[in-house]
């Protein structure tokens, strides 16, 4: 598989038009992905820099950098962002959009056009909420409970829920997408057990977007007529009931965390194969883990609902749900290591990234199994051990198997390589960081610090300085990368269709793809990772 | 008719999207497209719906009182309006199946007709129920209207009514889409668009619009017939 | 202008006219026996029955104007996993609602 020297361009997605114009009336499924690519990172810097400010309050056990109501404003901010602005859309609309119609060997989504209204209603929504910030900001918590935001809080609490409102439909109209392009549009003889993984968890979690956004699109659509009109559905001065609202709010909210973490397993799958040389183990267990995931992601909610005020005996049903919901991450984890075992491993980036994900969701995931316990949930609850907890998943899973994705599909995308030794480097300082960040947090839940307060006792001074210095060590390596992707356009080796010697349909066009994705519409006569059929050839790109 | 036929299947094959491999593929797939659509507007009403539940399970002579103050004769004429435009909306699909568009117009604008019928008669009921204090907020003020009986729980029957306000305003914002939807359809269908080798759109709208009649068939007896005694 | 026989035309299976003017006749009789139905005490029955024949009505629509009889597979398991997924918003939200006031200070 040698790569000539090209002297002449070939016709890409990225070349095949120029203006403004051909980018924002798009309708091609990888340049809308990058469109997305822009956006999300933006969001992810805004939601960061809220990050950092809460992190420079905490610094002090006084509360003396800003007041508490900014503070307020800064964790619901930095809330609001990074689940509806950045974790949901991020894996499935920028890396999920690129690839899912080339892993299924379709030449666009099944809907393009609604595609691209997915995108414009993404950004409408942002800007909504981005204008609600700037104008005074929310202080509600992103969770925006009731009674204190429809009725006591004094901040723009409406725009923020429409800014969400929309945002949701963009979310939702992504979902459909990927549930009919995957039934509908397969290339001949892509069975459904021949599926990559990446596209068996893009289903499941579209199943979720689906199913569950339109919950939370009429919940915040009820908390801002009530603002509005002084309705009392959730109010209990007017006869409502707050529990009704958060029952509703958790609905989707519980399911939205497998929306995040699924298409994140997906990257992994496809990562640890590739890196191993061998099929992932029990495909067909992870297939459908997937798919229970999101089946069960929705029996669980009230477990956020603990000591809220609900029937004890709702409390326990919940309780024991949310044990069983562990079972097939679980069983996801095991058939990572399994598919590792005996493998040939290498250790580039996008593996490196695999490995800390795996670690860190399972430490994050174990921490979940902590808070299902009805009795720990009382003593731990609205402390930082939750804030731990979600982090270690969310940051530590999530954005890893983020960062593993764009790593290992970058060279697909933009037909180039990143530099190896800077991408490592970035691993490293982001791993690092990040534990030095959350795993204290941890302790200081335990502990009893409580969260959403900008002061504490100060012989919790310690921890909380601990965990700035590592916030810190964290951002730097999140910038490296932005860094030298950036670079990698012009100065990057070129990659080649092939660089990882991986399977899949999609490393079977050029990198960049032409717009139609592929020459001919592949036939497939082969099952999925089937690495003891690619040539023996080491990676040589990267090392 | 073999010309005629040359033309249909002309119009189909200009309608054929470059991504689908043929129009049977299209033609399944905007079908599904629509169905999944509609999957999310049944939670996006199920909301309102569990909400609806709870409020009448923990509250249910609130929602006895308030539920007397509803018009059945308005509501039960409004769902047979319903019901009717279904018929004329399916009968217009199965013209466009036949290959007969001056049929399937007709039978679209009387839809829109009984769709306006519906929605003229929901404005006649909320103005009753603005004059009468019965909606939610400030101006809320509810009494049964039988001396012998006051107002067992006003508190609850305002919640009542707010959902009573929100579902059925949601619908009948659903109902307003629907009405613009099938006058799109009627000016393409009046431009030739659709032939029986291509008729989706009125099909999918088709769907679209039945699935708001099914919504009112669950809000009709849930909303309007929780008790027997009623005013009117 | 309507015709009597179930046809097959270039794309797919057509529904006689006749058919849809029965259910539509049915759904408007069921509506009035809804009606009907609720002007008679018949205390939680109420209930049930007007949810019973919303239901018949709902699944006659859904069918036959909505062609789910002739439809692929694949819809009827959308609507299905729709019911469902209501159902599970429904039911396990009223578990907290109906059980708040169940006796909790058990054994002592």
């Amino acid at each position: 598989m040698a790569t000539a020297v090209q002297t002449v361009e070939r016709e890409n997605y990225l070349n095949s038009n120029y203006g403004i114009k051909s980018w924002l009336l798009t309708t091609d499924h990888k340049r809308i992905a990058v469109l997305y690519l822009i956006s999300i990172t933006a969001m992810f810097w805004l939601g960061g820099f809220f990050a950092m400010m809460i992190r420079l309050e905490l610094l002090t056990p006084a509360g003396d950098l800003v007041s508490s109501d900014t503070y307020n404003k800064l964790f619901t901010m930095h809330g609001i962002i990074m689940v509806f602005f950045f974790l949901i859309p991020s894996v499935p609309a920028v890396i999920g959009n690129f690839l899912v119609p080339l892993m299924v060997g379709a030449k666009d989504l099944a809907f393009p056009r609604v595609n691209l209204l997915s995108w414009y209603l993404y950004m409408a929504g942002a800007i909504t909420a981005l204008v609600a910030m700037v104008t005074g900001g929310v202080d509600t918590g992103w969770t925006f409970y009731t009674p204190f935001s429809t009725t006591y809080s004094n901040t723009h609490v409406i725009g923020a829920a429409i800014g969400i409102f929309i945002a949701g439909f963009s979310s939702i109209l992504t979902g459909l997408n990927f549930i009919v392009t995957i039934h509908r549009m397969r290339a001949p003889g892509m069975t459904w057990r021949r599926l990559p993984l990446f596209c068996w968890s893009n289903y499941a979690a579209a199943i979720i977007m689906v199913l569950g956004t339109p919950v939370i699109a009429i919940t915040l659509l009820l908390v801002a007529l009530e603002r509005a009109f002084h309705i009392g559905v959730f109010n209990p001065q007017l006869g409502g009931d707050p529990l009704l609202f958060q029952h509703l709010f958790w609905f989707y909210s519980h399911p939205a965390v497998y929306i995040m973490i699924l298409p994140g397993m997906g990257v992994i799958s496809e990562i640890v194969a590739c890196f191993s040389r061998k099929r992932v183990f029990g495909y067909e267990f992870v297939a459908l883990a997937s798919i229970a995931i999101a089946v069960l992601g929705f029996l669980v909610w009230a477990h956020h609902m603990f000591v809220a005020g609900i029937s004890v005996y709702a409390a326990l049903v919940f309780s024991l749900l949310s044990y069983l919901v562990a079972i097939p991450s679980a069983v996801k984890v095991f058939n990572w290591t399994a598919t590792m075992y005996k493998g040939s491993i290498s250790y580039n980036t996008p593996m490196l990234y695999a490995f800390g994900f795996i670690g860190l969701f399972t430490v994050g995931g174990l921490t979940g199994i902590f808070l299902s316990s009805l009795g720990l949930d009382v003593h731990v609850h609205d402390t930082y051990f939750v804030i731990a907890h979600f982090h270690y998943v969310m940051v530590g899973g999530m954005v890893m198997a983020y960062m593993a994705g764009l790593h290992f599909w970058w060279p697909k995308m933009t037909g180039k390589m990143y530099p190896e030794a800077w991408a490592k480097l970035s691993a490293l300082l982001v791993f690092v960081g990040f534990n030095t960040t959350f795993f204290p947090l941890f302790i200081l839940g335990y502990m009893g610090s409580p969260r959403r307060y900008h002061a504490y006792p100060p012989e919790f001074q310690v921890l909380n300085v601990l965990s700035t210095a590592g916030a810190s060590i964290l951002a730097v390596g999140y910038v490296l990368p932005m860094i030298y992707f950036v670079w990698s356009l012009r100065y990057g080796k070129d990659a080649g269709p092939n660089p990882w010697n991986a399977t899949g349909l999609e490393w079977m066009t050029s990198s960049p793809p032409p717009t139609h994705n592929f020459d001919e519409t592949p036939v497939v006569t082969w099952e999925a990772y089937d690495y003891e059929h690619q040539p023996q050839e080491e990676i040589t790109v990267g090392h | 008719m073999a010309t005629s036929d040359m033309g249909d299947i002309q119009v189909a094959e200009r309608a054929l999207q470059h991504h689908f491999a043929d129009m049977e593929q299209q033609r399944d797939t905007a079908s599904f497209g629509m169905w999944m659509f509609l999957l999310t507007e049944i939670m996006f009403f199920g909301g309102l719906f569990c909400a609806y539940l709870v409020y009448r399970a923990s509250y249910y002579h609130a929602f006895v009182e308030g539920s007397q103050k509803m018009n059945i004769t308005l509501g039960a004429t409004n769902t047979a309006v319903l019901i009717c435009s279904s018929l004329t909306m399916a009968l217009g699909v199965r013209a466009a199946q036949m290959g007969k568009p001056k049929l399937m117009v007709i039978l679209l604008l009387v839809t829109i007709l009984f769709g306006f019928g519906f929605l003229g008669i929901k404005a006649v009921e909320y103005h009753e129920h603005w004059v009468n204090h019965e909606f939610p907020g400030p101006s809320f003020h509810f009494e049964t209207g039988d001396p012998a009986h006051p107002a067992t729980d006003p508190q609850h029957t305002e919640i009542y009514f707010s959902l009573y306000w929100a579902m059925t305003g949601l619908h009948a914002l659903h109902m307003v889409i629907g009405i613009g939807l099938v006058a799109w359809l009627v000016i393409a269908g009046l431009m030739g668009a659709y032939t029986p080798h291509y008729y989706n759109p009125v099909e999918n709208v088709g769907l679209y619009w039945h699935f708001v009649d099914l919504v009112w068939i669950y809000l009709f007896p849930m909303l309007y017939l929780i008790s027997k005694k009623h005013g009117g | 202008m309507a015709e009597h026989k179930e046809e097959t035309g270039p794309v797919g299976h057509i529904a006689p006219a006749k058919l849809y003017v029965a259910i539509w006749a049915i759904l408007t009789a069921l509506t009035l026996t809804t009606v009907l139905v609720s002007l008679v005490d018949i205390g939680p029955l109420n209930v049930v029955a007007a949810l019973v024949i919303a239901t018949i009505k709902g699944t006659l629509v859904v069918l036959f104007f909505m062609h789910l009889r002739y439809s692929p597979k694949l819809t009827m398991a959308t609507v299905v996993a729709a019911m469902f997924w209501l159902f599970l918003l429904l039911s396990l939200t009223m578990t907290d609602y109906l059980t708040r006031a169940w006796p909790t200070n058990l054994g002592h």
